[in-house]
């Protein structure tokens, strides 16, 4: 009986835990999905989720409105992407190296100006209550749901749409799986990357706002340690495909929250382990799903970690 | 050549010269062209600090004074050199076969722990010299292996190096705190989880006259031995190869996954080894002090370097500087301690964009080349 309980406790956890913690591995996951389809990979993200949490807190914390604090974010990452994205387009440098960099860079600028807001409180995001049905408050606290989260239900279904059937995704496409060929049909490649590394900074920095904003919900030097990171993992497991990223996302939120969700019925035994079960997971998945010895489907072939 | 060309015996010699001559401007580019990105890097840095309000005259003085102005500051800056030249090691060696690998972190994490952890059954009856070599034999082992599986994950599976060598990263860092927090918690130390001690009389010594620990030693034999090892034997050629064109290699039959895997075994076991040495001379037990950015500065000494061990060792020292004198630059000028992670990112993406820079001066654009 007892045990049955503590399963169901874990288990609603996890749910809830999926629901929360996704957020920012979709929003980060949906940006690099584009940049990767345009032929470029950004490694930069995780420095922009962590500039993003910064930024975001700081505005709603001098303007007391935490959505212009998602919007600041998400322009302080469309800054990082144009840097990328202009940056990589001049001959002989490498998009790779330069994410590192801008991985460093953003997480170097997020800390500086970032120590001022560790202690003070900004005003958070709302939630939506869709758990006003239920008798069990850890159901209905389950089903506190952030808008952000909904945004990225959307906007993945919607680029998943977009890259199949209009002609800027078919535009995308053609650039990310052939230069030359994007060229020859009058396609501006450079200008193409730019702009979709832009728009993948820009969700990046949203990702990141949530994490400052909502949960965990305030501004610390750890807060992102790597997700940034494991959503540009997890594009790869989602195959390019933003629906695909949206169920990977879910199930990185339930990996994610596993360490907490054992430890709020009592067993902390191995807490760090369960702690990096995201990691080892990623990494399961990445061992999983990629083989040298054939090209992925839906990659784009000029990828560079892929090639 | 046109106007020499009457004059035949003149003619050679003024070739030589000139080709001489020539090989020197060639060469000159791999020192102007960093020296010029380190001086943009410098004046973006001084326009961020200008913009908010902070004199950078008095920001590189201080770096000055803290890093290399007093005999105590240069003994500061070498001792945070020595983890900074393995642990760029880690990344050059492994980037001339073409895999970018960042996460020297976690092997110099996972080192510096097997290197405490072995050591604790041993305190009590081991010898110094015993118990060193032990150490520092499983800290080759954690690192190597650690890296190496990103290698073995690379040749494999296909599994990108950068991505899989930052998660592991992560991985050590539980693996350190499960057991410091655990297991191996030294319980007669309650303020900050460490392993036991491993005693002040085993520790790693000083080089004498200075307050240097033989790590820089070890660091500056190992560059020159893996300089020797990438560019005079077949093993380096090979693996430059690997690096220069995959594809090439194995078509030339050349063994690409044992090169992968064992360039990032040594990979591994240099940045292992540097956690051993912070282990064993300077913190004498393992904790989350091990997690302080060496293995991520690496990664800009590496690639300031251009991935050459021998120029990993001036450049280590350069940046350990900076970094040895951040604390006097947060004290002084009331900046925050990022301030060094601000200009080490700045110094890493302007060296990157340099890279472009190479045959484009015009001082170095050859004659009758088309760029």
């Amino acid at each position: 009986m007892n045990d049955e309980a503590g399963l169901a406790t874990v288990l609603l956890a996890m749910f809830a835990g999926a629901i929360r913690v996704s957020t920012p591995f979709l929003f980060v996951s949906l940006g690099e999905t584009l940049t990767e389809k345009s032929g470029r990979i950004n490694l930069g993200l995780e420095g922009t989720l962590v500039f993003g949490a910064m930024s975001g807190y700081a505005i709603s914390y001098h303007t007391g409105s935490p959505w212009f604090g998602v919007l600041v974010a998400g322009l302080g990452g469309t800054v990082f992407g144009a840097i990328h994205g202009y940056l990589c387009k001049l001959p002989r440098v490498n998009d790779i190296a330069i994410g590192i960099a801008l991985m460093l860079f953003g997480t170097g600028i997020a800390f500086f100006f970032g120590k001022a807001y560790i202690q003070p409180q900004a005003p958070r995001l709302p939630s939506i209550s869709f758990g006003f049905w239920a008798e069990n408050p850890s159901v209905r606290q389950a089903l506190e749901i952030n808008p952000l989260f909904l945004i990225g239900l959307f906007l993945a279904i919607f680029l998943w749409w977009g890259l199949k059937n209009t002609r800027w995704g078919l535009v995308v496409r053609t650039t990310g799986d052939s230069a030359p060929a994007a060229l020859a049909l009058g396609i501006d490649v450079d200008r193409v990357r730019l702009l979709s590394t832009m728009a993948g900074g820009f969700f990046a920095g949203v990702g990141g706002s949530f994490l400052s904003l909502y949960y965990p919900g305030s501004w610390t030097e750890g807060l992102s340690s790597g997700q940034g990171l494991m959503a540009v993992a997890l594009v790869i497991f989602a195959r390019w495909n933003p629906l695909y990223c949206f169920a990977a996302a879910l199930l990185f939120g339930a990996a994610g929250a596993l360490g907490p969700a054992l430890q709020s019925i009592g067993i902390s035994r191995g807490y760090h382990f369960f702690n990096a079960a995201p990691y080892i997971m990623t990494l399961l998945i990445m061992i999983a799903s990629v083989s040298p010895k054939r090209s992925l489907k839906g990659a784009p072939g000029e990828l560079s970690i892929t090639k | 050549m046109a106007e020499t060309a009457d004059f035949p015996g003149l003619s050679s010699s003024v070739s030589g010269l000139r080709e001489w001559g020539d090989r020197l401007r060639r060469s000159s580019e791999f020192i102007v062209i960093p020296v010029l990105a380190l001086f943009v890097s410098g004046i973006l840095f001084s326009v961020f600090l200008l913009a908010l309000g902070k004199s950078p005259a008095d920001f590189f003085s201080l770096v000055w004074r803290g890093g290399f102005g007093t005999s105590f500051s240069w003994q500061n800056t070498l001792v945070r050199s020595a983890p900074l030249i393995l642990t760029a090691l880690c990344v050059a060696i492994p980037a001339r076969l073409g895999l970018v690998i960042i996460g020297g972190e976690g092997a110099l994490v996972l080192g510096g722990f097997g290197a405490a952890a072995i050591a604790i059954p041993m305190v009590p009856w081991a010898p110094t010299p015993v118990l060193l070599g032990v150490m520092a034999l499983a800290s080759i082992v954690c690192g190597g292996i650690w890296i190496g599986l990103v290698g073995a994950l690379r040749h494999y599976r296909g599994v990108n190096e950068t991505i899989s060598s930052l998660l592991l990263f992560y991985i050590a860092v539980s693996i350190l705190n499960f057991f410091v927090e655990g297991a191996l918690r030294d319980p007669s130390d309650p303020n900050k989880p460490s392993t036991m001690p491993i005693g002040r009389d085993n520790m790693i010594g000083m080089i004498p006259g200075t307050d240097v620990h033989w790590g820089l030693v070890v660091g500056i034999v190992l560059c020159v031995l893996l300089y020797l090892l990438m560019n005079r034997t077949t093993f380096g050629f090979a693996a430059r190869i690997t690096g220069g064109n995959l594809r090439a290699a194995q078509a030339q039959g050349l063994p690409v996954g044992r090169l992968m895997l064992v360039s990032c075994a040594i990979a591994g076991a240099c940045a292992g080894l540097a956690g051993f040495l912070e282990v064993a001379a300077i913190h004498g037990k393992a904790n989350a002090s091990l997690i302080a950015g060496y293995g991520f500065t690496g990664i800009l000494v590496s690639f300031l370097a251009r991935h050459n061990p021998l120029v990993i060792v001036p450049v280590a020292v350069f940046l350990g500087g900076i970094a040895a004198s951040g604390g006097l630059v947060q004290r002084r000028m009331d900046l925050p301690d990022a301030t060094v992670l601000v200009l080490q990112g700045l110094i890493f993406l302007v060296i990157l964009v340099s890279e472009t820079f190479y045959g484009r001066l015009p001082f170095y654009r050859s004659k009758g080349e088309i760029s």
